[in-house]
């Protein structure tokens, strides 16, 4: 597949001078690329946005919108922000060539253009394209898109830092006997589901799902990115959470199925959040005694028999129309005192 | 001795790395856009518009380096440098100078295409 960087990619010519256009155009076709050719930066950038390119090579002087202009828009666009683009310039350009380079820009190749040295830049931006989208494609795999576009702009390093953030945990309520009593293949198939709707009512407020385990899940809201009132956007996730369970519980019912009930922890504050394992294998996840009361929070719903609970912090961030109920200072293992506690009225149990 | 309107060495390379037919028919595009952008060059030398004046004075120059027409070339590297001032100073000769140059350059592409 590296063969990919050597011929066959897509690339996007742009300059404002028909000659240059042409030529360049032609160099790299005859290297085997696909090659669209733009007149200035606002033409290139509608295309970029209309279609996938692998590589750009850019003029600089141009009317419209110029090479630095443009180079700043990928710059600020996230899906664009990783294109590879080559400057083509004058020599006497240099200042502006390296102006180009701290855009962002890869490589420039000095005009006229030499074939073999064009040869040479292309070829090499596009293998770094495809290792990079390569390694992105992996990350994403095993990470959420968010971490993986933290991890794609920060680096990966092991070890944390303290965030404000809002940490959710969520479980399968009576799964050992459900597992127990059907064939494994169907709680595969249960967990898979249960999984997707509650990756998409958490994605949907903003948070990431940085563990699964089993029947459970923990989820992040205001890490990596910040989000703002992270504890609302939990809970209404959350709320969502025990909706589309109870979708999929009528659903079960109605095929003969046990139903499905589900509970859910949420405590807000101060954590650390980072990546924690090894070089080798490693998770994006936060830790503090935020993150353990919103576990005890969770494991508590058995007993308090209310499908959310959340801790004071989370409780003071809410909207007056989110309906809580104050279930009183609470024992949880692991704290010396009492801990006040909240439930969530979701609309099934009003 | 004169060096000649169009370098065959920088020409004959163009062919050689885009095919002959490619290259003269590039060349046939600059002598389709080669005027418009003459004619713009001096509304921007009238109009006082330094930016539009550097960047087809810069086109000009890398077009003419491109097909090897080097005393063209030069003529649009001193405009695309100078800027508008010298020019003024020289009363418009250097604008004109380069228009002169581009017929030869325009012939000499002609000439090389029936050759």
């Amino acid at each position: 597949m590296l063969d990919r960087g050597r011929t066959g990619a897509r690339l996007l010519v742009c300059d404002d001078n028909k000659v240059n256009r042409l030529l360049l155009a032609r160099s790299l076709e005859l290297l085997g690329h696909d090659v669209v050719a733009a007149e200035n930066g606002k033409v290139a950038l509608e295309l970029l946005h209309r279609e996938p390119f692998d590589l750009l090579l850019l003029d600089i002087e141009m009317p419209e919108m110029d090479g630095f202009e443009l180079l700043g828009a990928l710059v600020g666009d996230p899906s664009l922000r990783d294109l590879p683009v080559i400057v083509t310039s004058a020599l006497e350009g240099l200042d502006n060539v390296v102006r180009c380079i701290e855009l962002g820009a890869e490589d420039y190749l000095p005009k006229p253009v030499n074939p073999v040295l064009l040869k040479a830049r292309v070829g090499a931006s596009l293998e770094k394209k495809l290792l990079r989208d390569r390694q992105r494609e992996l990350v994403r795999r095993f990470a959420t898109p968010e971490v993986a576009d933290e991890l794609q702009a920060s680096g990966f390093a092991l070890g944390g830092k303290r965030v404000e953030a809002s940490v959710l945990f969520a479980d399968i309520r009576g799964f050992t006997p459900l597992a127990e009593s059907q064939p494994a293949e169907e709680t595969i198939e249960l967990l898979n589901t249960w999984y997707t709707l509650m990756f998409d009512a958490i994605g949907g407020h903003g948070g990431i799902v940085s563990q699964i385990a089993g029947d459970g899940l923990m989820a992040i809201f205001g890490a990596p990115a910040p989000l703002a009132n992270h504890p609302a956007a939990a809970v209404r996730a959350a709320l969502e959470m025990i909706e589309l369970v109870e979708l999929f519980s009528a659903e079960r019912t109605a095929a003969g199925k046990p139903a499905i009930r589900i509970g859910v922890g949420i405590a807000s504050g101060a954590m650390v959040a980072g990546y924690t394992g090894t070089q080798k294998r490693a998770i994006y996840t936060c830790i503090g005694d935020t993150v353990n009361l919103a576990a005890r929070l969770e494991a508590h719903t058995k007993e308090a028999k209310r499908p959310i609970l959340i801790d004071a912090a989370t409780r003071s961030a809410l909207p007056p129309a989110v309906e809580v109920e104050a279930l009183g200072p609470v024992a949880i293992r692991g704290k010396a005192q009492a801990v006040e506690v909240f439930a969530v009225v979701a609309s099934s149990t009003r | 001795m004169t060096a000649p309107t169009i370098d065959p060495t920088t020409f004959d390379a163009l062919k050689e790395m885009a095919g002959a037919e490619f290259a003269h028919e590039l060349a046939d595009t600059f002598r389709a856009e080669a005027p418009a952008m003459l004619a713009e060059l001096k509304r921007a030398y009238e109009a006082h518009d330094a930016q539009t004046f550097r960047r087809i004075a810069h086109s000009l120059k890398s077009n003419g380096s491109t097909f090897g027409a080097r005393g063209f070339a030069a003529i649009a590297k001193e405009l695309e440098q100078g800027g508008i001032a010298p020019v003024e100073a020289a009363a418009g000769a250097p604008l004109a100078e380069l228009d002169s140059e581009y017929a030869r350059v325009a012939a000499a592409l002609e000439e090389l295409k029936l050759a």
